[in-house]
C-alpha cells in the first residue's frame, strides 16, 4: 500500500498464519524513530507459498523476523493458527514457535562449522522430544539428508564446514523441517547462491513443499525467483505492502506504478528483448522521516497533490489481485476492459 | 567445425580504426600456489576487445573472471604466478613487462576499473572530493580549482544531484547506488581507453541496477570507450555487450558474438546455464533444468573436459581429453566441445546418452535436462 489496509486479508478456514497491520520500528534516541514496517498485512493459506518481494531496506526481512517475534513487532498481530505470538512469551511461545521455522541467506554463517551434520539437524528434536528413542531420531535425521539430496551415509558424520554454500543450504533445509513446521520462513534463501546451484535449491524447496505439505513465506529481492516459486505474491515499498495477488496476475498485470517499475527494471537473458529502462529516478527516502501519504509518490510517475495527502489503503481490482494506490497504472500491453481481466485470471 | 591451431589467432580482428584490437590477451594463465596445490584461476584464456566496443564475461563464482580481469589491470596479489607463455597487450605493449611505476601511467588514462562493493572501493574516511581530484590532478596535471570544476562535470554527468555540495561528503553520507556513480566518475575521470567493470551492479538493487547499466552504456558510447562487464547474470550482458566469451573453471568454454551466442549457443555448459535461469516470462512453479553437482575444484582439475562430469553430451572421449577451442561457420564463434549443442555430433551423444540413461561420467540423464530437440 505504499498505503495501508486489510482488504486481502482472507475469510477462509484454511488460513495457517494471519499478521495484521504488523508494525516494527527501531528508536534511534531524541524522539526520532526508524519506520522498518509499518502497517503490513498479509495471510498464508495451508500449503500455499508467499513471496514477499522488495528491493533492500523496504523490510521485508524484519517483516519475516517480527513473525518470528525477533525482535518483537512494535504492533499489530501474528496469528499462528489462530494463536497470537504477539501475546505469548516464555515457555509458550518456544513451543509454538517450534512451528515456525527459518532459512537464512548465507547458508555457511547459519551452521556451526564444527558440528557434525547429523547433530545439527538433529538438535530440534534433542530439544523437544528428550524422551524419544535416539535410533527414531536417527532415522527421522537420516530420511531428511536423503530427502534434500544428501547422502546420510557419506554426509551424516562430517562437519559443515567441509560443505559447499549449496550443500550447506540442504543441510539448513533439512535442520528446518526435522520438528515438522507448520510455516516455513525463507529469507533470502537462494541469493548468496550461483545461478547453477540456486536451480537446485528452488527445485528442492519445492519438491519439499510437496512431500511435507510446507507452508511458506518465501523473501526475496529476485524478481524471477519470487514468480517461480510463489503461489502469490506481496510487493512491499518502505516498510509498507503495494500490491498482493496471484503470482500470474501481479507479474501479467502490474497495477502498482512501483511494481510496474520493478519489473520493467529487470534485466532479460535476451539480447533481442528491448534493452530494460530504468524508469524510476533517484533513490528510496530515508525510512525515518517516510513520505506522507503515499510513501512511494516521491519517485512514482503517476503522483498528484492527492497521494501526498491521503494514504491509499489497499482495494481489489481483479480476482485475488490488490494494490493500495490511487491511480493505477491502466492494463499495460494488452489493454483489457476489467471483465476480459476478470475472465482470464480466473480461467488461469 | 575446425580446432584453432594457436589460440587467440581467431580472435584478431581490426578495430575501426584499425591498427588490431585495443586489448588483446593471449593464451593467459594465472596461477596461485596454496598450501592445497597450485590453483589454476585462469587457465590459457585469449580475448581480444576492440576500441569502442564491449566484451561480456560471464561465468559463476571461481571460474576465473574476477582474477581475470585483475591480471589485466595488473592488481594481483604477490603470490599469483604468471608464467610466460602468455601476453596481456594494450595498444601492442605487454602490460606484464611494466613495472608498477609504469603501470600507474596506465591506471586513469588508459585502463580504469569499476568494483563490484562501492564501499569498499572508496575511501570511508575521505571526502569524495579529494578522492575525485586526486587523479585528476596527479594524471591530467590540473590545478585545485580546476580539478574542482571538473570533479562537479563528472559528478553530474553519473547523474548525481547537488554535486557541489556532494564534494564535501564522505562515501557513508550516500546511497549505495550514488556511491557505485561515484566510483564510476572516479574510473572516469581521466577518459580512459578502456573500463573493466567487475560485477558493477551485483551489490545494487534491480532498479538502480537498470540506472547504473544505462548510465555505463552512455558514457561508453559518449567517450567511444572500450567497456569490459565482468558479470554472473546473462541477463545484465544480453543488451549491452558486443560479445560474450562464458567461463567455467579457469577456462573460456564459449565465445561469439552477443546475438550468435543467445541465438545458436553451442557448449553444453552455456546452454544449462541458460536453462537454470528462473524467467520471468514463464507462469509460477515451472521447474528449473538445474545443473547436477559443482564446478571441479581448481587445484584438483579432471584430466578430460571440465564440465564433462556435469554435462549431459559427456562421452568417453571426453573424460580423457580437454577440448581445445573449435569455431564452425562463423569464425567468431568459438566453442570448446566435442560434441556441441545444435551440431549432428552434439544431438547424437545426447541421444546415446539418453538411450543409455546415463552420461559417460554416470551422471543418471533424468537428473539432466532434456534433450534440446
Amino acid at each position: 500500500m505504499a498505503g495501508s489496509g486489510t482488504a486481502h486479508l482472507r475469510d477462509r478456514e484454511d488460513i495457517v498464519l494471519s499478521v495484521e497491520d504488523l508494525v516494527v520500528e527501531f528508536p534511534l534516541g531524541g524522539g526520532r524513530k526508524v519506520h522498518a514496517v509499518s502497517s503490513v498485512s498479509f495471510d498464508l493459506a495451508e500449503g500455499e507459498t508467499l513471496g514477499l518481494v522488495g528491493e533492500s531496506g523496504c523490510g521485508k526481512s524484519t517483516t519475516g523476523r517480527a513473525v518470528m517475534q525477533v525482535p518483537r513487532p512494535t504492533g499489530g498481530s501474528v496469528r499462528l493458527r489462530g494463536a497470537d505470538l504477539t501475546g505469548l512469551s516464555g515457555e509458550a511461545l518456544r513451543r509454538t514457535r517450534t512451528q515456525l521455522q527459518m532459512i537464512f541467506q548465507d547458508p555457511i554463517s547459519s551452521l556451526n562449522p564444527r558440528r557434525k551434520v547429523r547433530d545439527i539437524i538433529g538438535e530440534g528434536l534433542s530439544i523437544w522430544r528428550p524422551d524419544a528413542d535416539a535410533a527414531e531420531s536417527r532415522k527421522r535425521v537420516d530420511e531428511l539428508l536423503d530427502a534434500v539430496g544428501l547422502d546420510p551415509e557419506t554426509s551424516g558424520d562430517r562437519r559443515a564446514h567441509q560443505f559447499s554454500g549449496g550443500q550447506c543450504q540442504r543441510i539448513c533445509i533439512a535442520r528446518s523441517l526435522v520438528l515438522d513446521p507448520d510455516v516455513l520462513i525463507c529469507d533470502e534463501p537462494v541469493s548468496a547462491l550461483d545461478v547453477s546451484v540456486q536451480a537446485q535449491i528452488l527445485n528442492l524447496l519445492e519438491d519439499m513443499k510437496a512431500r511435507y505439505g510446507l507452508t511458506m513465506l518465501f523473501i526475496a529481492h529476485d524478481l524471477a525467483v519470487v514468480k517461480n516459486i510463489s503461489d502469490r505474491v506481496a510487493v512491499m515499498y518502505l516498510g509498507k505492502i503495494c500490491e498482493v495477488g496471484t503470482a500470474d496476475a501481479v507479474y501479467a498485470r502490474p497495477a502498482h506504478p512501483y511494481t510496474n517499475a520493478l519489473l520493467a527494471s529487470v534485466p532479460r537473458p535476451d539480447p533481442e528483448a528491448r534493452a530494460p529502462s530504468a524508469p524510476l529516478e533517484g533513490d528510496v527516502p530515508s525510512p525515518i522521516d517516510p513520505p506522507s501519504g503515499c510513501r512511494f509518490r516521491t519517485r512514482c510517475p503517476k503522483a498528484q497533490e492527492r497521494c501526498a495527502a491521503e494514504e491509499p489503503l489497499v482495494r481489489e481490482i481483479g480476482p485475488d489481485h490488490f494494490i493500495a494506490c490511487h491511480f493505477p497504472v491502466d492494463a499495460p500491453e494488452a489493454p483489457a476492459s476489467l471483465d476480459e481481466r476478470s475472465t482470464a485470471a480466473s480461467s488461469s | 567445425m575446425t580446432p584453432i591451431a594457436a589460440a587467440g589467432s581467431a580472435s584478431r580482428p581490426g578495430g575501426p580504426e584499425g591498427g588490431g584490437p585495443l586489448l588483446e590477451v593471449r593464451d593467459l594463465h594465472t596461477l596461485f600456489d596454496t598450501p592445497r596445490g597450485i590453483v589454476r584461476a585462469v587457465d590459457g584464456v585469449s580475448i581480444a576487445v576492440d576500441r569502442g566496443r564491449t566484451l561480456g564475461i560471464v561465468g559463476e563464482s571461481g571460474s576465473g573472471k574476477t582474477v581475470l580481469s585483475r591480471s589485466v589491470m595488473n592488481l594481483l596479489p604477490k603470490r599469483a604466478a604468471l608464467p610466460a607463455d602468455g601476453e596481456i597487450l594494450f595498444e601492442e605493449r605487454d602490460l606484464r613487462a611494466l613495472t608498477n611505476k609504469q603501470m600507474r601511467e596506465y591506471w586513469g588514462p588508459q585502463l580504469a576499473m569499476v568494483f563490484q562493493d562501492p564501499m569498499t572501493s572508496l575511501n570511508p574516511v575521505v571526502k569524495i572530493g579529494r578522492q575525485i581530484t586526486e587523479a585528476l590532478r596527479e594524471h591530467l596535471d590540473l590545478g585545485r580549482k580546476e580539478a574542482q570544476v571538473q570533479a562537479v562535470d563528472l559528478l553530474r554527468s553519473v547523474g548525481i544531484p547537488a554535486p557541489e555540495r556532494r564534494l564535501a561528503e564522505y562515501p557513508h553520507q550516500l546511497s549505495g547506488g550514488m556511491r557505485q556513480r561515484v566510483t564510476i566518475a572516479i574510473a572516469l575521470s581521466c577518459s580512459p581507453k578502456l573500463l573493466l567493470a567487475d560485477e558493477p551492479t551485483t551489490a545494487l538493487d534491480v532498479t538502480v541496477q537498470a540506472q547504473i547499466l544505462d548510465l555505463l552504456a552512455r558514457q561508453q558510447q559518449e567517450r567511444h570507450m572500450s567497456m569490459v562487464l565482468v558479470t554472473h547474470d546473462l541477463g545484465v550482458v544480453a543488451n549491452r555487450t558486443d560479445e560474450i566469451a562464458v567461463m567455467y573453471a579457469g577456462q573460456i568454454v564459449e565465445k561469439a558474438p552477443t546475438r550468435t551466442l543467445f541465438r545458436s549457443m553451442r557448449h553444453p555448459y552455456t546452454e544449462a546455464l541458460m536453462r537454470s535461469i528462473p524467467r520471468i516470462e514463464n507462469p509460477s512453479h515451472t521447474r528449473l533444468d538445474a545443473i547436477p553437482g559443482r564446478p571441479p575444484d581448481l587445484a584438483k582439475l579432471p584430466v578430460g573436459c571440465r564440465f564433462a562430469p556435469r554435462c549431459a553430451n559427456a562421452q568417453p572421449r571426453c573424460l580423457e581429453e580437454n577440448p581445445p577451442l573449435f569455431t564452425d561457420d562463423e569464425p567468431r564463434h568459438e566453442f570448446r566441445c566435442f560434441f556441441p549443442v545444435g551440431t549432428p555430433a552434439g544431438d547424437e551423444a545426447r541421444q546415446r546418452n539418453a538411450r543409455a540413461g546415463r552420461t559417460a561420467a554416470g551422471i543418471d540423464m533424468s537428473t539432466l535436462t532434456k534433450a534440446s530437440a
